[in-house]
């Protein structure tokens, strides 16, 4: 060597063979004692530091799904032919790809960043929703819409107000600056997330369907080109430290592994993505989220041909001093990774070069099944990479259902105090309203641009975010996320069926036809045998349900650890329906505008009272058993619903949930602020409960529908035909002040308003 | 009639104001930030986003792209020049428009519809409009808020400058609830708000946005 230069000596392959009695540091870094026993076994020789930064970051449970696998046999085990039909790219790519027909495919996903978001709620936030963009991306999608699905403590309680107006700003900061819509999503209150804020991201890409693109490197020779912004400190081991460990009174301090975002820098990385997409000069692409270039280079090896060989020196660095196995570890955001043939590779970095993106090439596909990375010419890691990125160890985890479900499902509201007059019955309407939960959401949602890229035919508070994909025919799709976990910690079975009827029936109240599903499952400890019990309930719940339905799940998200102590969060599977229109500009929206309009209830309701807002707000009970799930009602009302919303049949429907009849009757007339009269005893009578539970019940497959006298008979044969329960309650009148329940109360729209709007002002500020 | 649209990197709603160009029936030219050329159009749109991040002064980076060298004299020399926005606040920052925006008072982002009165239909971009009309259009900004100094307020004022005024409450803390002005001449136009948002049945508030691209292509026509 002619030059010397000063650098501290790497551990690499060939001093691993030579000193196998080395201590490493394995269970500091999050690997068990057999986990460790196994990689030794893999390479045959104990691992180089390198190679154990990789494998322990894509062990941890985030990366593998080491507690959560065995389980996801229920998605194949549940998806028919017909379902699959649909799916252009199913589960295990970094995300499902669905057909919407006429050339156009969509692409949806929905991810956690919960613990990052705790303890660094802006940062946090904002990462959640750049990681979700990039995994569409990858798909070679151009991203369309965003939504946020938050929960949060106790609104009252001081450290809501840390968390909470940190996540929105980053969740906006984020999202705005990248130019993409946010079209909906969800805010609750609960105190089981005191500690544990769920802080979900989903995100919409659209493309022809000629243009999906894999994460896979295949063709040797290829180059292996890192791109996008250089490689920091930052989120090193944020993966395994955050994820995977719960958060205990007492622990040290953990900012520094949360990742930091530079939107501008996505948005740049957006552009620059699909020129290269439109140019045709990406062979395989994959972002680098969780786990950094540890997981890029060894999943689209892994996918591919098998081996590749990189030059980790050359990966362009904010922070000289890095070591390579914290540039391996590094989560650094805004960073791609492509596979690109070499004749193309010039006109590749041209286009990289007109966006000023940064744009190395690391290394290349070789033939074989090693993944070598070499460090300054030095062998540091030589790997099989599907051992690094598929196959992690496996855990069967024990599971049993909690003791405690017992007396819970049988303390139900029925000894609770029922409000018995008029009076009553609208002071517990306006107290529902006011309530953190079922109170106006817009001090969040109006710091979200929901109209950019012109696009957006609903949004937020409206049931569906809608958004058109195709600017020639109107062709677009409708989104919605929900999850009730009150309902999930009575039953998680049903409680994962309600989340999904939920969902499904906002999509169709939209006027879209639902075709796909992603979820997000947010549970406590896998360690807790309860937990996993509830895990498996609500998995279970889910690929069930989407066989009745019909509708495919096409990726989602596992996280686990949501917990402060012993204490878990309510089991909270978060599930995303995405169904398709024809033309957006036939969209049903949630209010009524016009007067002589009449209001019909659809479905019918029974005495299902536990879980509900109503319990909760005016007793804070939490019991019983959850409202009953009927999957074939919901299909039947989502047919209706889409029907009536094609043939113009319908102005405005609302979906019944949180609250029950009354709140979407307020929700519907506060939204344009047009009046309405409705009476309820007849449809009391016809289900043979009384008023209050009328009013209050959350029993599913239900909506409301304003529908133009002169399509009235047209729809009421619909719903005869078909068999659907349909009442006529009221009539949308602008001479009404707010709602009049005629023989119950008459509420003015300006007492409403109070009620709704000031919850979120009082705390945060206006 | 060509109407150019630039493209700064972190322009945002580029696209949508491209759309409007077209709906009125006028050719939308794709401009770019690092091309001091303006490919022959007849007036410019500087659209809404967040140019270079923003992350320094917003607008303060974009004012000194090589596109700015060939608009800057053009707008002096009387090219209609609308900035949205983002848009707005390069303007500014280019000294074709006085004043400055700053951060919202509340200090959070915002997204509205947002009513606002027409105060002069006579420029280039609002001759389709009425004086005194009240119009709907999108707001959504971070850093809204219009000041420049009390002289400098009142002299816009007298000579007309004001284009738009919020009406209802303010949303942001602007010096006298400005939400758009123009130069002395009446080409260049900025504003907070979003009229390209406002051009389609079904996808925003109202159609209140058309008349800011018919009013140009008016005076193309005419001119």
């Amino acid at each position: 060597m002619t030059q010397q230069i000063n650098r501290p000596a790497v551990d690499t392959v060939e001093h691993a063979a030579t000193s196998p009695d080395v201590e490493q540091p394995w269970a500091e870094l999050g690997l068990k004692a057999d986990e460790y026993a196994n990689i030794r076994e893999i390479v045959g020789r104990r691992p180089t530091s390198a190679e154990l930064a990789m494998y322990s970051v894509m062990w941890s449970e985030h990366c593998s799904y080491k507690s959560s696998k065995v389980h996801f046999k229920l998605w194949g085990e549940n998806t028919t032919d017909e379902m699959r039909e649909k799916l252009l790219v199913g589960i295990g790519e970094n995300a499902g790809v669905v057909d919407i027909g006429e050339g156009w495919a969509v692409t949806f996903k929905v991810e956690s960043h919960n613990h990052p978001s705790y303890v660094e709620p802006y940062q946090g936030a904002a990462t959640g929703v750049g990681g979700i963009v990039r995994d569409i991306m990858s798909m070679g999608a151009r991203p369309i819409a965003v939504m946020d699905p938050l929960r949060f403590g106790n609104l009252n309680h001081p450290d809501t107000q840390r968390v909470l107006p940190g996540v929105v700003a980053g969740v906006g900061g984020y999202g705005n600056c990248l130019g993409l819509p946010n079209i909906g999503g969800e805010v609750v209150f609960d105190d089981c997330y005191q500690g544990n804020p769920l802080v979900n991201a989903l995100c919409v890409g659209a493309m022809r369907t000629s243009d999906i693109h894999l994460a896979k490197a295949s063709g040797v020779g290829n180059k292996v080109v890192l791109f996008g912004a250089k490689t920091g400190g930052d989120g090193i081991g944020g993966v395994s430290v955050l994820a995977s460990e719960t958060f205990d009174e007492g622990g040290p301090t953990k900012r520094p592994a949360v990742q930091v975002g530079d939107p501008f820098a996505e948005k740049v990385l957006i552009e620059c993505c699909l020129d290269l997409y439109a140019a045709g000069v990406v062979d395989g692409i994959q972002d680098l989220g969780g786990a950094g270039l540890s997981c890029a280079t060894s999943e689209l090896a892994s996918n591919g041909d098998g081996g590749m060989k990189v030059e980790l020196d050359r990966v362009p660095l904010r922070d000289a001093s890095l070591r390579p196995e914290e540039i391996l570890m590094s989560e650094s955001q805004e960073r791609m990774m492509a596979v690109v043939h070499p004749d193309r590779l010039e006109e590749f970095l041209a286009i990289t070069d007109r966006w000023d993106v940064e744009a190395t090439v690391l290394g290349e596909v070789t033939d074989g099944d090693r993944l070598v990375i070499t460090w300054h010419g030095e062998v540091i890691v030589d790997v099989p990479p599907r051992s690094v990125a598929h196959e992690g160890p496996t855990y069967q985890r024990p599971l049993e259902r909690p003791a405690y479900l017992d007396a819970l499902q049988e303390n139900g509201t029925h000894a609770l105090a029922k409000p018995t007059t008029g009076d009553a019955l609208k002071s517990d309407l306006l107290t529902l309203l006011a309530s953190p939960n079922l109170c106006d959401k817009s001090w969040v949602t109006d710091q979200y641009d929901r109209y950019v890229m012109g696009n957006t035919a609903l949004a937020m508070p409206d049931d569906a975010g809608v958004v058109r994909v195709d600017e020639e025919t109107g062709r677009g799709v409708a989104v919605s996320t929900d999850c009730n976990g009150r309902f999930a910690k009575l039953d998680p079975y049903a409680g994962a069926q309600l989340a999904l009827a939920e969902s499904y029936r906002n999509v169709a109240t939209s006027g879209a036809t639902p075709l796909a599903v992603t979820d997000c499952l947010n549970f406590g400890s896998p360690e807790d045998p309860g937990v996993m019990w509830q895990f498996r309930e609500a998995i279970r719940g889910i690929a069930e349900g989407c066989k009745t339905l019909g509708i495919p799940v096409t990726g989602g998200n596992v996280s686990f650890y949501n917990q402060t102590g012993d204490v878990a969060i309510h089991p909270t599977p978060v599930i995303g329906v995405l169904g398709v229109m024809d033309d957006v500009a036939r969209r049903t929206p949630s209010g009524w505008r016009t007067p002589g309009q009449v209001i019909y209830l659809l479905g019918t309701t029974r005495d299902e009272l536990d879980g509900g807002e109503w319990a909760n707000v005016v007793h804070g009970h939490l019991g019983g058993h959850p409202p009953v799930v009927d999957l074939a009602a919901e299909q039947l009302l989502g047919e209706i619903l889409v029907n009536a919303s094609r043939d113009g049949l319908v102005d405005a429907a609302h979906d019944l949930s949180d609250g029950g009849l009354a709140v979407a009757l307020a929700e519907a007339t506060l939204r344009h602020g047009v009046g309405a009269r409705v009476w309820l005893d007849d449809v009391a009578a016809r289900d043979g409960i009384d008023v209050f539970t009328t009013l209050f019940s959350e029993s599913t497959a239900r909506a409301i529908v304003a529908v133009p006298r002169s399509e009235e008979v047209r729809f009421t044969d619909m719903c005869t035909a078909r068999g659907q329960a349909h009442a006529r309650i009221g009539v949308v009148d602008d001479q009404t002040d707010g709602l009049d329940v005629q023989g119950q109360f008459a509420v003015s729209l300006e007492q409403l308003r109070r009620a709704h709007q000031d919850t979120l002002p009082a705390v945060f500020g206006a | 009639m060509k109407v150019g649209v630039v493209t700064f990197p972190g322009s945002l709603d580029d696209r949508d104001a491209l759309r409007a160009v077209r709906a009125v029936g006028a050719e939308p030219v794709s401009l770019w930030h690092g091309d001091a050329d303006l490919k022959g159009v007849d007036a410019v749109i500087l659209p809404g986003g967040f140019s270079y991040g923003d992350y320094l002064r917003c607008g303060a980076i974009a004012r000194f792209a090589p596109v700015m060298d060939a608009l800057i004299p053009a707008a002096q020399g009387g090219l209609p020049v609308l900035g949205i926005c983002n848009g707005f606040q390069v303007l500014c920052e280019s000294h074709l428009l006085p004043g400055a925006l700053i951060r919202n008072d509340h200090r959070k982002f915002n997204c509205i519809d947002q009513r606002l009165v027409v105060e002069n239909a006579s420029t280039a971009w609002t001759s389709d409009f009425e004086t005194g009309q009240e119009i709907t259009i999108v707001l959504k900004n971070g850093e809204g808020g219009y000041v420049a100094d009390e002289a400098t307020l009142d002299r816009l004022e007298g000579e007309g400058q004001v284009v738009f005024r919020y009406a209802g409450s303010n949303p942001n803390g602007s010096y006298r609830a400005i939400a758009g002005v123009t130069n002395e001449r009446g080409n260049v136009v900025g504003l907070m708000p979003h009229p390209e948002h406002c051009i389609e049945d079904g996808y925003g508030p109202s159609l209140d946005g058309l008349p800011f691209f018919t009013s140009v292509l008016r005076q193309a026509v005419s001119a």
